[in-house]
């Protein structure tokens, strides 16, 4: 058995000879058979990028892990080497979590896709990481229970990328995040050894390492099942969708929901141009001209939905709504829906090129900090179309743009950078849900300070003093565990990796 | 004998902090004192920082249902009007801090969570002295490691809480306690009867007592019409009454001041299956038990048809035959985490599990 020694040798980021990956190729071949190793060139590159597309590394070595014990091997052997290692679910991830490195091994857990328990009486699933999360529910539906957290992303996101990143979706602003409804995980520690955090009943005793775990982008070890809460089916759901002449409307009414105390299952809004993509690449049928759809969506019991749905079409109306459609059947709210959840990927029929960003404001601050989005698109001579989460001030602007036009991305770039800044000025975040990742480990100093993140690297070095478990991913400058802060560290960026 | 300080701001904690630091004194953080006496006594205490002078609501946003409140405050002192922080407190006069420190909860954490799904931000104040935040004032947010969530339930072995954001909501227009007898060979059915029902409870409580017919309570709250709708919908399933206030054990701990109390932690469908002299969340899996007689042995009871069972309190001559703990996986990474924020061990030493 490995046993990795504790003290740091080298910095992160320290190119290994391509030996080092070459000799791991042959060791884990022998260790866990040749089907799970890929050291094809070609083949390497099918994992060269997460769902954040325009940052790609082929990575060194890939394993496809099959249960517990392929994790473990692998994390032992890339420990004693000193190869750094990332996980990898359904590669979705949409800040380049998952990104590979060049000199390091990606540990594939899409293929571990067991359902292995679901309890109804316990109110609970046990599920390996790569199991799919709508599978979750589909697997439930029959007892009467679902897994809340629903990702827009949800019939090809796996549960381990969830975990990771403590994905959101529409129906967080009443259930709550991936966080609250997940209750233990088996991980891989990235010195290789198994750890249950968590368990079947909530509290467990100690330090919630649990808690810490998820939302820890694969930086604190690698999940190899996950046991999570399930929720019961709502006895009634309605939802409505209403237009709007503007945004600024929109969000009022949000406002005005939110403040008489209703508590929707879902609010969700479109602006014009997002409506434009989604109407060309789904048809589904929002009202034409709208400056804005606003879904609002209620659920649970029968008499209480009822009394509240009646207030929310009121202050829709009272705010303004030009037209109100209310869901007379499952097909027709499937179709209000279908337009909000494949918004992103609509975006593609308007624009070749897009950035996504996920920042995240109070609430209240929408009618001016759309207004404010709008100065900063025509600043930088771009167009930003808004899909979000209204109900919990996410944000989702896309920020269109042509590659080919030179220059352009640059400029989206820059007024992408402007809208982070103003989420941080409304006293926001850089990310509501896809996670800070590679992408956005950058502006993790605008939000946070040198000590803040310093502390966060503290429970880094408790699980990873190696910092051996996805390098370069939420932190800005690596560091060594036990380093002084403010020191100079190696540059992280793999030389010869193609970064771009 | 230990000193005693109590800072009024978090610069003037972290002032002090870091001249404790220097001096190497080992820390106790004390709030109310409601719990002074939970968890293993500290090795060692030369100085206890008492919070009761951080205290005050420093924000209150209604219109995105978030709070920033001061770690001394007490709990039942806020007030948000027709807004709420929506965490019980089994002890009257608890800090906020302290209720975070131990993640304490309440019968309506069936709905709500607990501190741990309620914080959104938090400040606190290492081992060192350095002032540190993680999270922050909106809901929904996954930028950087989730730190409040490690310091909820640290009992004060990690630093110094000084400011907490919490999630709001709104308080309801309607509540009602629909409360039934239940004979102990029914209560798997019943409680299964409930969750079936989709009536989705505020709180599923029971009272267990050792002699005695066990009580089911379930908490109710919403609309007016919602409420009424769903109250006779279980009263009829219970066969059981209908009424606007809680039964007098609801919400409390089942043990008297000097009496060992052991908080129990244990899968949906083995809460019927639970020894007798239990009370609290059937619907989460947490509940609270008075241990009396063979001490030793109805603790290995507990343990046994439980995932956990931890003495919370007991007088100082049981606690020292007592494993207080229990089994806790993980204990070594733990350990580890500790060594990090606390390497000299100052804060607390000796007070959490494994000896932390
Ligand atoms: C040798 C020795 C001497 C002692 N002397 C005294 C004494 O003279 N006077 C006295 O009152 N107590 C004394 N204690 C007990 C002291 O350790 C209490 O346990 C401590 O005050 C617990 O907090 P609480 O129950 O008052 O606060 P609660 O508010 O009930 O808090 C409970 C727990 O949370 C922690 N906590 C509370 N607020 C925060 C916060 N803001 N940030 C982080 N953690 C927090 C506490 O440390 C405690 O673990 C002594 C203990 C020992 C071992
Ligand atoms: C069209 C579209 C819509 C989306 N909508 C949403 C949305 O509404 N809400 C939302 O939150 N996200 C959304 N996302 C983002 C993405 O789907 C989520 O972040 C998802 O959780 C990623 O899961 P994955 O399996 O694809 O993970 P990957 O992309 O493979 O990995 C994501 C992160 O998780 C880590 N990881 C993966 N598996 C493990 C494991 N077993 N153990 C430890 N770490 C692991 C990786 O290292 C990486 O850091 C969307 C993405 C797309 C493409």
């Amino acid at each position: 058995m490995f046993r990795p020694k504790l003290d740091a040798e080298r910095p992160p980021g320290y190119v290994e000879p391509v030996t080092t990956l070459k000799s791991l190729a042959t060791a884990l071949r022998a260790d866990l058979g040749a089907d799970r190793v890929i050291d094809d060139r070609q083949e390497l590159r099918t994992y060269e990028c997460d769902g954040l597309a325009h940052y790609k590394v082929t990575p060194g070595l890939v394993v496809l892990a099959r249960d517990t014990a392929d994790c473990v091997r692998t994390v032992k052997a890339c420990c004693e080497a000193r190869v750094p290692f990332v996980a990898r679910g359904s590669g979705t991830g949409l800040s380049g979590g998952a990104l590979p490195r060049a000199d390091g091994v990606l540990i594939v857990t899409a293929k571990m896709r067991e359902i292995v328990e679901v309890s109804p009486a316990d109110e609970r699933a046990v599920v390996q990481p790569g199991v799919i999360n709508l599978d979750v529910s589909k697997a439930s539906a029959a007892h009467g229970y679902y897994y809340a957290p629903d990702p827009s992303s949800q019939q090809i996101c796996s549960i381990g990328g969830n975990v990771a990143e403590n994905s959101g979706g529409a129906h967080c602003l009443k259930y709550g995040f991936t966080t609250n409804h997940v209750l233990g995980a088996r991980v891989v520690t990235p010195d290789g050894e198994v750890v249950e955090l968590g368990g079947r009943a909530p509290d467990s005793p100690g330090y919630d390492l649990l808690g810490a775990f998820v939302g820890a982008e694969g930086t604190l070890g690698v999940a190899t099942e996950v046991t999570v809460r399930l929720t019961r089916l709502p006895e009634s759901v309605r939802t409505v969708l209403a237009g709007f002449e503007s945004p600024q409307q929109a969000g009022a009414a949000t406002s005005a929901i939110i403040a008489a105390g209703v508590v929707p299952a879902a609010v969700e809004m479109m602006d014009a141009l997002a409506i434009e993509a989604a109407e060309a690449a789904v048809a589904c049928g929002y009202p034409p001209g709208a400056g804005a759809v606003l879904i609002v969506e209620l659920d649970g019991p029968a008499a209480e939905v009822a009394a509240q749905f009646a207030q929310v079409t009121a202050l829709c109306e009272a705010n303004g709504a030009t037209e109100l459609r209310i869901a007379r059947t499952p097909a027709e709210r499937a179709l209000f829906w279908k337009g909000r959840k494949s918004a992103f990927a609509a975006v593609g029929r308007i624009s070749p090129d897009y950035i996504v960003q996920d920042g995240v404001i109070p609430r209240t601050a929408l009618p001016e900090v759309l207004r404010r989005i709008d100065e900063i698109a025509a600043v930088h001579g771009v167009r930003v179309a808004n899909v979000f989460h209204a109900g919990d001030g996410n944000l989702h602007p896309l920020v269109l743009f042509d590659a080919a036009v030179p220059g352009a991305d640059l400029h989206a770039e820059e007024a992408s950078g402007a809208i982070i800044d103003l989420c941080i000025e409304y006293g926001g975040s850089i990310t509501g849900e896809h996670g800070v990742g590679a992408d956005k480990a950058k502006y993790m100093p605008r939000m946070f300070t040198d000590d803040d993140l310093q502390t966060m690297q503290l429970l880094r070095c408790a699980f990873d003093p190696l910092g051996l478990a996805n390098p370069g991913k939420i932190f800005p400058t690596p560091r060594l565990c036990g380093e002084v802060p403010r020191k100079h560290s190696a540059n992280e960026t793999p030389a010869g990796a193609d970064l771009f | 004998m230990d000193d005693v300080v109590a800072p009024a701001t978090t610069e003037e904690a972290a002032e002090i902090l870091r001249e404790a630091a220097a001096a190497g004194l080992a820390v106790v953080i004390r709030g109310a004192g409601t719990k002074i006496d939970w968890g293993t006594p500290p090795r060692r205490v030369d100085l206890i920082v008492d919070t009761t002078r951080l205290t005050g609501v420093v924000e209150h946003a209604a219109g995105d249902l978030i709070a920033v409140v001061r770690a001394g405050t007490p709990l039942d002192s806020l007030d948000f009007g027709t807004q709420q922080l929506a965490l019980d407190s089994p002890l009257p006069g608890a800090t906020v801090g302290g209720t975070v420190a131990v993640n304490t909860s309440g019968p309506r954490r069936l709905l709500y969570g607990t501190a741990r799904d309620l914080l959104i931000g938090i400040t606190v104040i290492r081992p060192d002295g350095t002032i540190t935040r993680s999270g922050g004032k909106v809901v929904k947010n996954v930028a950087g490691y989730d730190l409040g969530k490690l310091y909820t339930g640290s009992y004060g072995t990690l630093g110094l809480i000084t400011e907490c954001v919490f999630r709001l909501h709104p308080v309801p227009a309607a509540r009602a306690f629909v409360t039934a007898a239940v004979r102990a060979p029914d209560l798997a059915a019943q409680l299964a009867a409930i969750r079936a029902e989709q009536v989705v409870p505020s709180a599923v409580e029971i009272d267990a007592p050792l002699d005695g017919p066990v009580t089911i309570a379930v908490l109710i709250e919403g609309t007016a019409e919602g409420v009424h709708d769903r109250a006779a919908r279980l009263e009829k399933l219970l066969g059981g009454t209908v009424s606007d206030e809680p039964p007098a054990w609801f919400g409390a701990y089942p043990w008297p001041a000097d009496g060992v109390g052991v908080k129990v932690g244990v899968a949906l469908s083995r809460v019927a299956g639970l020894p007798p002299g239990v009370r609290g969340s059937a619907g989460t899996g947490v509940l609270y038990a008075h241990l009396t007689g063979d001490i030793p042995a109805r603790l290995a009871a507990f343990r046994a048809a439980a995932e956990y069972a931890v003495v919370l309190t007991a007088p100082p001559s049981v606690r020292d035959e007592l494993d207080m703990w229990g089994p806790v996986p993980g204990i070594e990474l733990m350990r580890r985490v500790k060594d990090q924020f606390d390497p000299d061990h100052r804060f607390a030493p000796g007070r959490f599990a494994g000896g932390i």
